[in-house]
C-alpha cells in the first residue's frame, strides 16, 4: 500500500513536470506557428553577443531633482523618436535600474546620432505670429538661398507677437517649407530671443512663431481629466490641465492678456517639445491664476499623451552618457561560441566526476541537467517572447556556474541517503528519510541564492542585473527539478533491482551499509585501543540505531551463529 | 574499491575524524594571516588595477590584428589625439585591446575609421566603446547597497531558520574572510578590476554562505539535543557534523568549481581579458576559499560562541567529567 502510493506519487510529479514542459514548449509554438511578435524558438540575444552598440545614460536634472518614472518613460519615448526618425534601424529603448536609459542599437551609430539621443529635450511657449497648411512646394517656385536674406527685423518689435519679427529670411523660410521634408538638424538648438520656424508634430501644419515668453520648467504640473461644468457635473470631453509656478503664473498672464481677444492666428501659442509643435490653442480667456486648461479634440489617449509631454518637459533633462560600448558582431558571436564551449566542457566534466564519485547515480545526474537545460531555455525564450528579456555574456556565464549549484543539490541529496544507509536504512526507507532532510537543506540554501539574485536584480543595472536574472531563475528551477524530477525518480529507481541490490556500480552499493556494521564492530577491535573511546562510539553507533535495525542486527547475529 | 566512499563511511561513524573545531586557534592564526596578506598585496602592489569602465576613457577592439607591432595603434591615435596615454594589449589568440584617455565622439569615430585602415580589416571590425568616469563607481555604488541589504537579510533569514544569531555572525565572518581573500588574490593576480569582477565576487557572497549553510544545518541537527547527550560535548557534535559533511562539502566545492575553472580555461585561452574570464576568476577563488572557510573557519567560529553558554558548558562538564 505504502509502496504504491510512493510510486504514484512519484510518477505523479513526473508527469506534473512533463505538463509543465510540455504546456511551455506548446505555448512556443503557438507564438512562433501564428506568429506573434517577438516569439521565437531561439531565444534574443543582448548586444554583447550579437554585436551592435549599447549606450547607458543616466538623466541629468537641473536643480539636483531625481527624475521621475513618468519623466523616464517620456525621455525613452523621444529617444525612440528621435533613433526611429534619424534611421539607423530598430532601437531597444528600456529604463533600467529606476535611473538609468540603456539604447540598444544595432551596429556603429554616427556622432550626430549620438548627440541626438543624448540632447535634452526643450519645452518651450511661443506665440503663433503666422500659421499655415504645409504643402509641396510648386515645382516653378524658386528656391532662395536663405543665408543671403537679410534676418533684421525691419522694425523694433514691441512684444513677441509683433509681426516685425518675420524677416525676410524668416518669411523666405516660412514660405519654402514643406513639413514632409526634413528640416531640422539633429539635435538643432533654437535661438529663444528669435522668432521660429517649424512644424507640428504630425507635419500637416508650419508655423512662425515669436521668441519664447514661457519656458516649459514653469509648468508645476499637467493632468488629464474631463472637462467639469459650472455646477461641477463631469461632461465627456476631455481636457488637459496645465498649472503654473509663480513665475510662470505671471509669465503666461502676460501672454494671455495679450494674445486674447487677438484675431486668429495671433491669439493662439504654441508649445513646442524639441522644436516641435504639440500644441497651438488659441487663448479664450486671460489666465492669471496660473490654471489652464487646454480644449479641443481630445480622447483621453492625446489628452493623456499631451499631459505626460508637458510634464516630462516640466523639468528639462539631458543625459549624461555613462558608457558607450560597441561590440563587433564577430566578437559577439566569437564571445557566443566561447561561453557554449565553456558551458559543454563544464557540464561533460560535471558528469564524469559524479559517474566517479555516484556511479550509476549520475544517470539521474545527467538527466536531471538536461531537463534542467530543457526548461531554462524554455523559460528564457519565454522571458524573451514576453518580457523583451536579452541573453547576455554574463546571463551566460551565470548559466555555466549554474550547473555547478545545480549539481551540488543532487550531492546534497545523494549524501544525505548514503547516511541514512550508513544508519542501516533499506535503500527505499534511506531515500525517503534522506529526502526529508536533504530538502530541508536544499531550500535553505536554494532561498540564500535566491535573495542574493532578487536584491543584485532590484539594485543594480546592466550586465551585473542579467547575471543576477539568471542565478534566481536557475535557484527556482533547481528546486523544481530536484522536487519533481530527481527525488521521483531516485524513489522509482530504488525498486529497480540493479540500485535496490546495491549493485556496486548503483552508487548504492552494500558497502557502505556494511560499514555501518562495521561500525559497530569497531567495538571488539577497539578493545585494544582504549575503552573510553570505543564505549563512546558504540553508544553513539546504539543511539543512532533504530528498533527496527536493532532487530535486524540481532537476527543477524543469530544468523551468523 | 571507492576510497571515497569508506573514507566517508569512517567520518560519518566518527572512526576517523579531523579534529577541525579543537584546533580552532591555529585555523585562526591561519585565516589572520592570510586575511592581513591579503590586505597587504593590493598595498603592495599600489591598489588594484581597475579596468577602463572605473577609471573612464575610451577602448577599441580589433579583430584578427596580432599581425602588425602595436606601435602601429599607437601612431594612429597619437596623430588623433596627441599627447594621450595609449595602452596596446593582445586578446585572446587573434585580438588586440586598444584603451587611452576619453576621446570626443567624433575623434573617437576617426580613431575608428583610421585603425580599422591601419590594420587593413573592415570597419565594422572595429569595435569601440566609451565609458564615463562615474559608471564605474555607480556600479560599485549599486554593488555595496545590495551587499548590505543582502547581508543584512540572509543573517536575519539564517537567525531565523537556525534559531541562533551566532551562526549567522560565524557564517557572516567566514564570508567576510572569503571576500577580503579573494581581493587580495585577485590583486595579486593583477586582472583588471571590471564590472565582471564584481559580478563574480557578488557571486561569491552566494556561493560561500550556501557552503555554509550546508554545513550548519548538519550542525544544527546533530547539536538539537545536545543538552542531554552524555557522549559528546557540544563542540565535539560540531566538529562530528563538519566531518560527517566533509565528503559532501568537497564533492559540492568540486562540482562548483570544474564549469568555473572551465569558462576560466575557455576564456583566458579564447577570448582573453573580458566578461567571461573576469567572472570565473573571482569565482573560481571565492568558491574553493568559501569551502575551507565553512569548515575551518565557519563551524570552529559558532562552536566557539556557543560553548560558554551555560546550559552547555554543563552538560559538556559532566560529559568530561564521565570520561576521566
Amino acid at each position: 500500500m505504502a509502496e504504491n502510493t510512493t510510486v504514484s506519487s512519484a510518477r505523479r510529479k513526473l508527469s506534473w513536470l512533463s505538463g509543465i514542459a510540455v504546456f511551455f514548449v506548446g505555448l512556443m509554438v503557438w507564438g512562433v506557428a501564428s506568429g506573434q511578435t517577438g516569439a521565437s524558438f531561439a531565444p534574443e540575444l543582448a548586444l554583447d553577443l550579437q554585436g551592435g552598440t549599447q549606450i547607458i545614460l543616466t538623466p541629468t536634472v537641473a536643480d539636483g531633482d531625481q527624475a521621475s518614472t513618468e519623466q523616464l518613460n517620456q525621455a525613452v519615448t523621444i529617444i525612440r523618436q528621435r533613433i526611429d526618425g534619424s534611421g539607423v534601424g530598430e532601437a531597444q529603448v528600456t529604463v533600467q535600474g529606476n535611473q538609468n536609459i540603456v539604447v540598444a542599437i544595432p551596429g556603429t551609430p554616427d556622432a550626430t546620432t549620438l548627440q541626438l539621443i543624448r540632447a535634452s529635450a526643450l519645452l518651450e511657449f511661443r506665440p503663433v505670429i503666422a500659421q499655415a497648411t504645409s504643402a509641396p512646394l510648386a515645382e516653378d517656385a524658386v528656391v532662395q538661398d536663405l543665408d543671403t536674406l537679410s534676418n533684421d527685423p525691419a522694425s523694433t518689435p514691441v512684444n513677441p507677437s509683433d509681426p516685425a519679427w518675420a524677416t525676410e529670411r524668416v518669411i523666405a523660410e516660412f514660405e519654402q517649407l514643406d513639413c514632409l521634408n526634413p528640416f531640422r538638424q539633429p539635435g538643432q538648438v533654437d535661438d529663444p530671443t528669435r522668432a521660429l520656424v517649424t512644424c507640428d508634430e504630425s507635419y500637416l501644419f508650419k508655423y512662425i512663431l515669436g521668441p519664447v515668453e514661457v519656458q516649459g520648467a514653469s509648468i508645476s504640473d499637467a493632468s488629464a481629466g474631463t472637462v467639469t461644468t459650472q455646477t461641477g457635473a463631469s461632461t465627456n470631453t476631455w481636457a488637459v490641465n496645465l498649472e503654473f509656478n509663480a513665475e510662470g503664473t505671471e509669465a503666461f498672464g502676460q501672454v494671455t492678456a495679450r494674445l486674447f481677444g487677438q484675431p486668429s492666428p495671433a491669439d493662439q501659442f504654441a508649445i513646442t517639445l524639441d522644436g516641435l509643435v504639440i500644441t497651438a490653442p488659441s487663448t479664450n480667456a486671460v489666465i492669471t491664476n496660473g490654471q489652464a486648461q487646454i480644449t479641443g479634440s481630445f480622447t483621453q489617449d492625446s489628452a493623456t499623451v499631451l499631459s505626460d509631454q508637458l510634464k516630462y518637459g516640466a523639468l528639462p533633462i539631458g543625459f549624461e552618457v555613462q558608457s558607450q560600448e560597441n561590440i563587433s558582431a564577430t566578437l559577439g558571436s566569437e564571445s557566443l561560441r566561447s561561453g557554449l564551449l565553456a558551458g559543454l566542457i563544464g557540464l561533460i566534466v560535471v558528469v564524469i566526476y559524479m559517474a566517479f564519485q555516484y556511479r550509476g547515480l549520475a544517470t539521474v545526474v545527467l538527466g536531471s541537467l538536461v531537463v534542467a537545460a530543457l526548461l531554462v531555455y524554455l523559460a528564457i525564450a519565454f522571458l524573451s517572447w514576453r518580457q523583451g528579456y536579452r541573453l547576455s555574456l554574463a546571463g551566460v556565464a551565470g548559466l555555466i556556474v549554474a550547473i555547478g549549484i545545480t549539481s551540488d543539490s543532487f550531492i546534497v541529496y545523494f549524501e544525505r541517503i548514503r547516511d541514512e544507509l550508513r544508519d542501516g536504512r533499506s535503500l527505499e526507507a534511506a531515500v525517503e528519510a534522506g529526502w526529508g532532510r536533504a530538502l530541508r537543506t536544499i531550500l535553505i540554501s536554494g532561498a540564500v541564492s535566491f535573495t542574493a539574485a532578487v536584491v543584485l536584480y532590484l539594485l543594480t543595472s546592466s550586465s551585473v542585473r542579467g547575471f543576477a536574472f539568471t542565478l534566481g531563475l536557475i535557484t527556482l528551477i533547481d528546486i523544481l527539478i530536484v522536487t519533481m524530477f530527481t527525488h521521483p525518480l531516485v524513489q522509482l529507481l530504488a525498486r529497480n533491482k540493479f540500485f535496490a541490490s546495491g549493485h556496486k556500480y548503483s552508487g548504492f552499493d552494500l558497502t557502505a551499509k556494511e560499514a555501518s556494521y562495521k561500525g559497530r564492530g569497531e567495538f571488539r577491535v577497539s578493545e585494544q585501543l582504549g575503552a573510553g573511546k570505543a564505549a563512546k562510539a558504540s553508544k553513539e553507533a546504539a543511539k543512532r540505531q533504530t528498533i527496527a535495525e536493532r532487530k535486524a542486527l540481532a537476527g543477524k547475529g543469530e544468523d551468523n551463529e | 574499491m571507492s576510497r571515497a566512499r569508506e573514507f566517508g563511511n569512517r567520518l560519518y561513524s566518527g572512526e576517523q575524524s579531523f579534529n577541525f573545531v579543537g584546533r580552532r586557534k591555529t585555523w585562526y592564526i591561519i585565516g589572520a594571516i592570510a586575511v592581513i596578506f591579503a590586505l597587504l598585496i593590493p598595498v603592495a602592489r599600489g591598489g588594484f588595477n581597475f579596468g577602463i569602465e572605473f577609471r573612464g576613457g575610451s577602448e577599441f577592439r580589433l579583430t584578427n590584428s596580432q599581425s602588425l607591432p602595436h606601435e602601429v595603434a599607437v601612431d594612429v591615435l597619437a596623430e588623433i589625439s596627441p599627447g594621450s596615454q595609449v595602452r596596446v594589449t593582445d586578446v585572446g589568440i587573434a585580438d588586440i585591446r586598444i584603451q587611452t584617455e576619453q576621446l570626443q565622439d567624433i575623434e573617437s569615430e576617426e580613431a575608428r575609421l583610421a585603425l580599422a585602415d591601419a590594420f587593413g580589416v573592415e570597419g565594422g571590425q572595429v569595435a569601440s566603446s566609451f565609458i564615463g568616469p562615474n559608471w564605474g563607481a555607480d556600479v560599485t555604488n549599486q554593488a555595496i547597497t545590495g551587499l548590505v541589504i543582502f547581508l543584512i537579510l540572509v543573517s536575519l533569514l539564517m537567525a531565523v531558520y537556525f534559531r541562533s544569531w551566532k551562526m549567522s555572525v560565524a557564517a557572516l565572518l567566514a564570508l567576510a574572510h572569503d571576500l577580503i581573500l579573494t581581493a587580495g588574490i585577485y590583486a595579486g593576480v593583477g586582472f583588471e578590476v571590471t564590472p565582471a569582477a564584481v559580478i563574480g565576487f557578488l557571486t561569491i557572497l552566494s556561493y560561500s554562505l550556501y557552503d555554509t549553510v550546508v554545513v550548519f544545518d548538519k550542525v544544527r541537527e546533530n547539536t538539537l539535543e545536545i543538552e542531554y547527550s552524555e557522549t559528546r560535548t557540544f563542540s565535539e557534535m560540531v566538529n562530528l557534523a563538519v566531518n560527517q559533511t566533509l565528503v559532501r562539502s568537497i564533492n559540492t566545492s568540486v562540482v562548483a568549481v570544474m564549469p568555473v575553472a572551465s569558462i576560466l580555461f575557455v576564456g583566458s585561452l579564447l577570448l582573453g581579458a573580458g566578461t567571461l574570464r573576469d567572472i570565473a576568476l573571482a569565482l573560481f577563488v571565492g568558491t574553493i576559499v568559501g569551502t575551507y572557510s565553512s569548515i575551518f573557519l565557519a563551524a570552529p567560529i559558532y562552536a566557539h560562541l556557543r560553548e560558554k553558554e551555560p546550559a552547555l558548558k554543563k552538560a559538556s562538564d559532566k560529559v568530561l567529567a564521565g570520561r576521566a
